[in-house]
């Protein structure tokens, strides 16, 4: 009796450990956050600004290692090809999860089906700018003048794979004229400077990097590539507006884990997110840098992967028929 | 001039926040205690600490990294003046003067008349970089690609002239560096060049790395083979100020040095390097008694260390105004920008006013506090010279691999920088200087982007670079500096400047 009594309590014991174990104890040390590029850029801000937060909720710290390389691929290759016990998770971009299986032949994950999404972190609205004295108007004139002169113009881009060149290859793509001067830069600060001082056409580029010098009419934006006009610039009309409704595309940045990972860690991790997300000061340092929020469906894993593949789909052909 | 004036308050208020002053203080004192290790100079010191900046925001990072600039800079001369081993070209001249002034027993007077020169010196090149850095940034903006790619040229032109040693070896490290840079994705076109299908190679040799390789590691192999033995200076330091006499000798070799050091060291390719030389050799051709020269002449330590420091201040401003860096440590500087995401160029100053004109105030805060804490430690750094090799390279290797790992957390870095220390070490055994690889280096990757840039934009037109007058005008200035220098009358002198 003794004998089974003993065993009970220990099968009990057992069992509620366990128990316990698939309820609740994730995480029970910290988690790492890939992030594919260089810190102090726009991906590790706002993987820093939001896993501070997740952090408290998860009460675990989430430590961020910055993995470059390949524009963002290796990060998230080694993300991805790790564990899958939720303890690490990567923080990538439109480029790294819906571009990059068009633009990288070698690549060695799969963002569609080999990979658990958690849940979109925030949009930047992409906006078509020109220099100041470029002769179109307005987008209709753009666009006409762009079919007319393929051979006149130059487009600038931050080099194959970066948000820039993507946005802007679907662009011309869609306007027919995928072969158009394209002049790569290494990032999109030497690219703005030369469209200011008017060595460059046009370019397709984050509101954050771009609105400054709009605003300051040195250079002109002929639209904004999103839903709706943005708050920071609400004089420029959305593609929808201007004639080009087929061309919305945003660059966002959003959490994933390997393929694998226990649900109650992607549960966690989804909880933890979203109220990050709520948070009024993590809201606030994220629409200064031109975010926009997410909806409730995209912070969720499933909205995320939709987003992931809806947008993979509208790349892919161009970007697999591009010059490179 | 009030704009000027607005803009160093700005700055100043930057930079005088708690925790930049502290981390001014930190990156002089941590600085100059890396720098006065023997045979250390500021390039390897700055290659060794950057890992340590990569914690903190932008202006932080640039601020100490500036902090250990200038206290690497005093560091090399306090190793110059005590143990007669200069850390880099530009303390070769302080050894002269200095370390017999040591030996007679004024090697407090020589290490204060330095480090007073340098902070003179140091003040009228922060106000030359606030007065020049708004104008030279509006003519930045006439700048296209083309222009860029023949003002890279004409920089390389000079450094090749500038290097020390023979033009031949020179113009080749200067071709391997722009060889090593274009390792890695092609920007046009997404391909990968040299990297073996090696995927650590992917996005190109990392700039720490071969960096700290090339300088830390090396450094530490070349030091191994000599004997430990060290002239540290036996006799007393003395007292440290200047007396009357010694700042009447010194005052006019300072103004001197000041004015050449600062208009030498806007130069593009490595001009700050003749700003001690040409000092030194002005002060010897104006002295009344030329012999004593070379026996502890308080003027040959003012004159060049003053000229030192204003060319080490002032090769900021192609940088900070065109985003090209004129030497190797610029060249360091871009590294250290670009990875704390400031792409160098004149957007900096636009986009972050706050980091340009704080850097800039943070200079003489930085030029200021090497006065207020080195002075009185003197002694601690004469300990310091003194420890066992024994127990500082190994310190010195591990520190260096840490941060070296701590930059990608990749392994595979460190077994690079090993790599790139060995391939150092027999540079320096040939005879190659590795300074203006690392430049070439850095500005390979400019480079080649700029040219592409202006081919494309021009369909392929290689006229473009001789249509546009700005352009034309740089490759002439190119073109004239490589025949004088080839010109035996000429490459017979320089080979004296050299080697005096």
């Amino acid at each position: 009796m003794k004998k089974l009594m003993l065993g009970l309590a220990a099968s009990l014991a057992l069992a509620f450990t366990g128990g316990a174990q698939a309820q609740g104890t994730y995480p029970t040390k910290p988690i790492t956050m890939i992030v594919p590029f260089a810190a102090g850029g726009p991906t590790d801000i706002i993987a820093r600004i939001v896993s501070e937060h997740m952090s408290k909720t998860l009460g675990q710290q989430i430590v961020v290692e910055n993995v470059a390389g390949a524009g963002g691929t290796t990060g998230i290759a080694r993300a991805l090809t790790s564990t899958p016990d939720g303890y690490t998770i990567a923080m990538g971009h439109l480029g790294t999860f819906s571009a990059a299986p068009a633009t990288y032949p070698g690549l060695k994950y799969d963002p569609i089906n080999g990979m658990q999404a958690i849940g979109l972190a925030g949009g930047t609205p992409i906006l078509i700018v020109a220099r100041k004295n470029l002769e179109p108007k307005d987008l209709k004139e753009f666009v006409a003048y762009v079919k007319a002169n393929p051979d006149k113009l130059n487009e600038a881009h931050a080099g194959v794979g970066s948000v820039s060149w993507t946005t802007c290859t679907l662009l011309k793509g869609q306007l027919g004229v995928p072969k158009l001067n394209a002049v790569a830069y290494r990032g999109t600060g030497p690219a703005l400077n030369d469209l200011v001082s008017g060595q460059i056409d046009f370019m397709c580029d984050q509101i954050v990097s771009v609105a400054e010098q709009v605003k300051g009419d040195n250079i002109k934006a002929y639209a904004i590539a999103s839903a709706e006009r943005s708050p920071a610039l609400p004089n420029v009309p959305t593609t929808k507006e201007a004639g080009l409704p087929d061309y919305q595309i945003e660059a966002w940045n959003g959490i994933a884990a390997p393929k694998g990972t226990p649900k109650e860690a992607v549960d966690k991790l989804v909880d933890a997110l979203d109220k990050a997300l709520k948070d009024e000061t993590v809201k606030k340092r994220l629409l200064d840098l031109g975010t926009v929020m997410p909806s409730a469906e995209e912070r969720t894993p499933a909205g995320f992967a939709a987003l992931i593949k809806r947008d993979a789909d509208k790349l892919s052909p161009t970007l697999a028929a591009a010059p490179k | 001039m009030s704009e000027m004036i607005s803009h160093l308050t700005l700055g100043f208020g930057v930079a005088l926040t708690l925790q930049n002053l502290a981390l001014a203080f930190v990156g002089c004192l941590v600085g100059t205690l890396i720098g006065v290790l023997p045979g250390v100079g500021p390039i390897a010191t700055i290659a060794m600490l950057l890992p340590i900046t990569f914690g903190l925001d932008p202006v932080g990072a640039l601020i100490m990294l500036a902090g250990i600039y200038y206290g690497a800079q005093y560091g090399g001369s306090t190793t110059a003046i005590l143990v007669n081993i200069p850390g880099e070209a530009t303390s070769v001249v302080t050894t002269l003067d200095g370390h017999q002034m040591a030996k007679q027993g004024r090697a407090g007077v020589a290490l204060g008349t330095a480090a007073l020169g340098s902070f003179f010196a140091g003040c009228v090149a922060t106000v030359v970089i606030a007065a020049l850095g708004a104008p030279l940034t509006r003519l930045a903006l006439l700048f296209g690609p083309a222009e860029y790619f023949s003002l890279m040229v004409m920089g390389l032109c000079f450094a090749v002239v500038l290097a020390r040693g023979s033009i031949l070896k020179a113009f080749c490290m200067i071709m391997l560096g722009l060889l090593l840079s274009t390792v890695g994705t092609d920007l046009e076109t997404g391909q990968e060049r040299m990297t073996f299908g090696f995927p650590p190679l992917s996005d190109g040799i990392d700039f720490a790395v071969l960096a700290m390789g090339v300088f830390g590691f090396a450094e530490v192999l070349r030091n191994l083979e000599n004997p430990e033995t060290r002239d540290v200076v036996k006799a007393k330091i003395g007292r440290l100020l200047p007396d009357w006499n010694d700042i009447k000798q010194s005052i006019n070799p300072v103004l001197r040095g000041t004015g050449i050091g600062a208009i030498l060291g806007i130069l593009p390719g490595n001009g700050a390097v003749l700003g001690p030389f040409a000092s030194y050799t002005i002060e010897k051709k104006i002295a009344k008694d030329p012999s004593r020269f070379g026996r502890g002449a308080i003027e040959g330590v003012a004159g060049p260390e003053s000229a030192n420091n204003a060319g080490a201040q002032t090769a900021f401003i192609p940088l900070l105004t065109l985003g090209i860096p004129p030497n190797a440590v610029m060249a360091l500087m871009v590294g250290a920008m670009t990875i704390h995401g400031i792409i160098p160029g004149p957007q900096v100053m636009t986009k972050n006013p706050e980091l340009f004109w704080g850097m800039i105030a943070s200079m003489w805060i930085g030029n200021l506090m090497l006065l207020v804490i080195n002075l009185p430690l003197v002694g601690l750094w004469v300990k310091l010279l003194q420890v066992p090799y024994r127990l500082m390279f190994p310190a010195i290797l591990i520190f260096c691999c840490i941060g070296i790992y701590s930059v990608n957390n990749q392994p595979v870095d460190v077994a690079f920088t090993a790599l790139f220390g060995l391939f150092g070490y027999i540079l320096i055994k040939l005879g190659f200087e590795p300074a203006p690889m690392l430049l070439g280096f850095v500005l390979g990757k400019l480079m080649e982007e700029k040219l592409r840039q202006a081919l494309i934009i021009s369909r392929g037109s290689f006229m473009t670079f001789v249509e546009r007058p700005i352009s034309a005008g740089l490759l002439v200035v190119s073109v004239i500096v490589l025949t004088i220098a080839l010109m035996p009358a000429m490459s017979k002198k320089r080979d004296e400047v050299f080697t005096e």
